[in-house]
């Protein structure tokens, strides 16, 4: 249904297959990527990005080990898109070099080089790596509420010059409110030659909201989820923003309706637990702490009989960045520690 | 170099650097030692007699000149993932290379993860997976690491299983940029197969951690080594369960802030070899 004639006003890049792969453990299947991939290209989705939720190279002790090999997973996403481009994301310090040369091989065409917001100098051979393979290079600054607009433009004319073709900022940890979005966006804008996207969570029910902003500051790319399945309390659904943006009259050149039909037919059927926002993924957004300790602080804490909500606290208190989930269980041990010594007062 | 000039064993004469005014160069100056701003020629000219180098400029560099150090019969302790020469971790294989002209000393991560993986091995039949996870301040990792950031992480893998004896194996490098700067941290998760004695593996790891503590006196464990139950599905197969290690290396504050527990490791693996060849070449020519 999507032609080369259709006019968008931004391009909607969906990581239900990225993102949305922590909310489920991991848990991918074949079939699964073959459902999702065919809903998302059939309702006009131009970009579609699959990879391990902490991207190439993720499945780990420490983020969780995929069910089925990502490889394996993005080879028959590429198989099953007709006009969508097929996405991976990459963290540098977590995948490598070869990782985009084995992805490029099976037809993958964008790389969104993703790096904590303030290290974006180590992205460098890896955005390299990408445009001598004939990929776009999307530069991705995470957990980008925790810099400020001029510390952000920095970062972003760096992954400029090392050749990036557009600039995303993520709100990792849902903690951006509308007015952090707007000043980041337009400072943005206004310094860099190339366009600007926005990957807004919803910990603080904020992402559609925070999309539209971001749109109005001059994004001209905005990333959903399918029922927002992703890290944390979730991402920015691409349904729902797919239907407020032709409330307001933006042309997404996307069909909302089927949209809507594959998250509710295909997509929340598989869900281990539906997009809520519960205590444990209001208190990330309000500690600006990494979405995708949610599950993994859920665990720890069962295992040493802690509560979530005090190590999700005391994460944010130690500044930890996204990678950091080893220290989910150093913080569990050291509250388990402190118990015990209150109890044998 | 302030670890050096405690050494009983090295007669540290040098700081060699390429820029004249260099911060180095001038503490070196300041306590009595040559400085010499020429390079590796400095190095190379017979006349100057050096007998061992610790190289710390970069990877390319080191290539370059790693050949004309062992023509000249200088002894090359090289600490940029160059890996020219066997890698050595002295808590595990610190004698096994005595002879060579050039050993390699991996990573600071692969330093300070590499004998807990050891360890857990020890202890048990087969290791099938190993998995670090170092978390360094961004202060303290320089433009060399940072540009080539696959370089660290390819290299420790290896030597996880290399050195370390793990049936195949991950690493992992975050930087945090928290201020006031983090001390390193190494996390080493191990999987454990059906029938692993438990408490063996937790003992081996105690026992490994002294063993580094004793040459990188910052080195040590920030809670229990514990045990989790999975099951997990690694890439050496699906085990019931696994250890987990979590370190932290705290720098000596020589010349660096202790936040460089990073740099430090390295400086005091290399020394610790330095010491046990020069110990082995004299020994062996007396």
């Amino acid at each position: 249904m999507s032609t080369q004639t259709t006019h968008r006003d931004f391009r909607l890049i969906d990581s239900t297959l990225r993102d949305g792969s922590h909310a489920i453990s991991h848990q991918y299947t074949e079939d699964d990527v073959i459902n999702i991939v065919k809903g998302l290209d059939a309702a006009g989705v131009e970009v579609i990005e699959i990879a391990h939720g902490d991207g190439l190279g993720g499945s780990s002790f420490n983020y969780g080990f995929s069910k089925v090999d990502e490889k394996l997973l993005i080879a028959r996403a590429c198989e099953a898109t007709t006009n969508a481009q097929i996405a991976c994301l990459l963290l540098p310090g977590i995948g490598i070099a070869d990782d985009l040369r084995e992805v490029r091989e099976l037809g993958v065409n964008v790389a969104r080089i993703a790096v904590h917001c303030t290290e974006a100098d180590i992205t460098e051979q890896h955005i390299k790596v990408a445009k001598k393979l004939e990929m776009e290079a999307i530069g991705f600054l995470m957990m980008s509420h925790m810099s400020s607009p001029e510390d952000l433009v920095k970062q972003a004319l760096l992954m400029q010059s090392y050749g990036a073709d557009t600039l995303y900022i993520a709100d990792s940890a849902g903690a951006m409110t509308t007015e952090d979005v707007r000043r980041r966006v337009n400072a943005l804008v206004n310094a860099l030659e190339i366009p600007v996207g926005v990957h807004a969570h919803n910990n603080l029910s904020m992402a559609v909201a925070n999309s539209i902003a971001a749109y109005e500051e001059g994004a001209k790319n905005l990333d959903g989820t399918s029922a927002g399945l992703g890290a944390g309390a979730g991402n920015c659904p691409t349904e729902i923003l797919a239907a407020v943006s032709t409330k307001y009259g933006i042309e997404t050149g996307v069909n909302p309706l089927a949209l809507m039909d594959l998250a509710e037919e295909i997509v929340r059927p598989m869900m281990p637990r539906q997009q809520v926002i519960d205590r444990a993924g209001l208190i990330l957004g309000y500690a600006g702490v990494y979405g995708s300790f949610l599950l993994h602080s859920q665990k720890a804490a069962e295992r040493y009989g802690v509560s979530q909500a005090e190590i999700l606290l005391e994460l944010g208190r130690r500044k930890v960045v996204g990678g950091q989930e080893d220290m989910i269980i150093d913080v569990a041990l050291e509250l388990a520690r402190a118990h015990a010594a209150q109890e044998g007062q | 170099m302030f670890k050096m000039l405690r050494s009983d064993v090295l007669d540290l004469v040098a700081l060699v650097g390429i820029d004249p005014d260099s911060d180095g160069l001038k503490r070196a100056k300041g306590l009595g030692l040559l400085a010499p701003h020429e390079g590796p020629e400095w190095v190379l000219d017979p006349g100057n007699n050096i007998d061992m180098i610790f190289d710390a400029t970069s990877a390319y560099v080191h290539v370059r000149n790693a050949p004309k150090y062992r023509e000249a019969g200088i002894v090359a302790v090289d600490l940029t993932p160059a890996a020219r020469g066997p890698k050595v971790i002295p808590a595990v294989n610190l004698y096994e290379h005595l002879d060579s002209m050039n050993v390699n000393m991996v990573t600071c991560g692969g330093q300070a993860t590499t004998p807990i993986v050891y360890a857990i091995r020890r202890a048990i039949d087969e290791l099938p997976y190993a998995e670090m996870v170092s978390t360094i301040a961004s202060l303290s990792a320089g433009p060399g690491t940072r540009a080539n950031i696959d370089e660290f992480t390819v290299t420790t893998s290896a030597a996880l299983r290399e050195i370390g004896g793990a049936s195949t194996s991950k690493a992992i490098i975050v930087m945090n940029p928290a201020d006031p700067p983090i001390m390193m941290r190494n996390t080493v998760f191990g999987a454990l197969p059906e029938g692993s004695d438990h408490d063996a593996v937790i003992a081996s790891i105690l026992e490994m951690v002294d063993e580094v503590a004793r040459y990188v006196p910052g080195y040590h464990l920030k809670n229990e080594p514990v045990i989790e139950e999975g099951p997990f599905n690694t890439p050496g197969g699906v085990v019931p369960n696994r250890v987990v290690a979590l370190l932290e290396v705290e720098g000596a504050g020589d010349y660096l802030p202790p936040y460089s527990g990073n740099l430090d490791i390295m400086t005091a693996a290399a020394l610790r070899v330095g010491e046990a060849i020069s110990i082995h070449k004299s020994g062996a020519t007396a």
